[in-house]
């Protein structure tokens, strides 16, 4: 799979029978539904320390490529274009083609 | 065809130098591929002939010259580096190169472009070429803006500037005074050389120079920012500069510490161009520049980030 983060190729290592994806450009690791309470739970085995309680079900990992504070709405994590975003894909007419190709 | 001295003896001049001078008469016809106060562009058959603009010095277009002339893997070559004067303009001539559709800009070639500038952001500069004008375009801009207006859509576009630092406005050197860059980046800027199918080359050398070169990845960067350039398109771009090994962004991890200010500077451009242009043919904006000084108006409630975080 491609890192949704820089898009270079991800890995998949075996870390305690957990299989985890590491991206091989900016190091980001994916982990798929229950993995990450399962590496939680194999820390509290090994370490004896406290098992640190599962997050709520938030994504662990950012859906869109990274976008600054003042970017446009749909950036906030929500889908871009395709379903009638004000921003979405119908800006790909005229007006955005002329400024591609301007200074 | 309206005309004027400078264009009719640009024409003149292309059709010499395409054919060396030898035929008197030909069936090839002259094109005017641009007719700009800054710029005056006209092919004849392989050749094409540009004026730049009236302030451009000798001084500062001979080491741009040099340096498209050396590097014409990555910087389409000139045909010689003298620079003739006509009308009190510089003219210089260049192989005619196929650009990209601007009815097709989903054909952009935005690996390619990418690539080219991760090449000539790692290619050191040479001795005595001043500082990329990207930021001194920007406050040309924001001028222009003022003497046009200030209310109405102007007040964000003003105030977004007005957060940028002071190198970013052109009112400061840039801190990085090494790194070659292109300066003023957009999809007019690439050609196919030879023509047609060539590998794709980088054209226009007057804002080339040191500096910033996160400024060249800014305009994409601002666009889809802006909710313009699709994320894939934005992900081509950005993953082709680093598989290149690009300087301008950290190899992993979050562009945008890097990204920020010239994004912002170059959004405040884009969006004072749009006002002014409208203002001069009394129209409203459109969807496309609305978004512009939109992004311009969240700016006002976001500082800038600083760029201090990755070693170059």
């Amino acid at each position: 799979m491609q890192c949704p983060k820089c898009h270079a190729p991800m890995h998949t290592y075996n870390r305690n029978g957990v299989q985890i994806e590491q991206c091989s450009g900016c190091r980001g690791i994916f982990l798929d539904y229950g993995e990450l309470e399962a590496l939680t739970r194999l820390e509290g085995q090994y370490g004896g320390g406290p098992v640190v309680p599962p997050p709520p079900a938030a994504p662990q990992y950012p859906a869109a490529p990274g976008a600054p504070a003042w970017g446009a709405p749909q950036h906030g994590g929500g889908h871009y274009g395709g379903h009638g975003g004000h921003h979405g894909g119908h800006h790909r007419n005229r007006g955005f083609g002329h400024m591609l190709f301007s200074s | 065809m309206t005309t004027h001295p400078l264009l009719a003896e640009l024409t003149l001049r292309v059709r010499t130098e395409a054919h060396s001078g030898k035929e008197k008469a030909c069936a090839c016809g002259a094109a005017i591929l641009a007719d700009r106060p800054d710029a005056t562009v006209v092919r004849h058959a392989d050749t094409v002939a540009k004026a730049h603009a009236p302030d451009t010095t000798p001084a500062d277009l001979a080491p741009r010259l040099a340096t498209a002339a050396r590097l014409p893997g990555i910087l389409l070559p000139p045909l010689g580096e003298t620079p003739v004067d006509l009308h009190g303009r510089l003219v210089t001539f260049w192989p005619y190169g196929e650009a990209v559709d601007p009815e097709n800009p989903e054909a952009a070639p935005w690996e390619a472009a990418a690539t080219l500038l991760a090449h000539l952001h790692r290619t050191p500069a040479r001795p005595g070429l001043p500082p990329m004008r990207g930021p001194v375009k920007a406050a040309h801009a924001v001028a222009r803006l003022l003497a046009a207006t200030r209310e109405g859509y102007a007040l964000p576009v003003l105030r977004a500037w007005l957060t940028l630092p002071a190198w970013a406005r052109g009112e400061a050197p840039m801190v990085d005074t090494t790194t070659l860059c292109h300066g003023d980046l957009h999809l007019g800027q690439l050609v196919r050389h030879p023509a047609p199918g060539g590998p794709w080359r980088l054209i226009d050398v007057d804002d080339l120079g040191v500096g910033e070169p996160a400024w060249d990845l800014a305009r994409p960067a601002a666009w889809y920012a802006c909710g313009l350039l699709p994320p894939e398109d934005w992900s081509r771009f950005l993953g082709a500069y680093r598989a290149a090994d690009g300087p301008a962004v950290p190899a992993g991890g979050d562009p945008w510490p890097a990204l920020d200010v010239p994004a912002r500077a170059l959004t405040v451009q884009t969006a004072a161009r749009a006002i002014v242009k409208a203002i001069e043919a009394d129209r409203a904006l459109d969807d496309v520049e609305l978004a512009v000084v939109e992004a311009c108006d969240r700016m006002g409630s976001t500082p800038p980030q600083l760029a201090n975080g990755f070693a170059k």
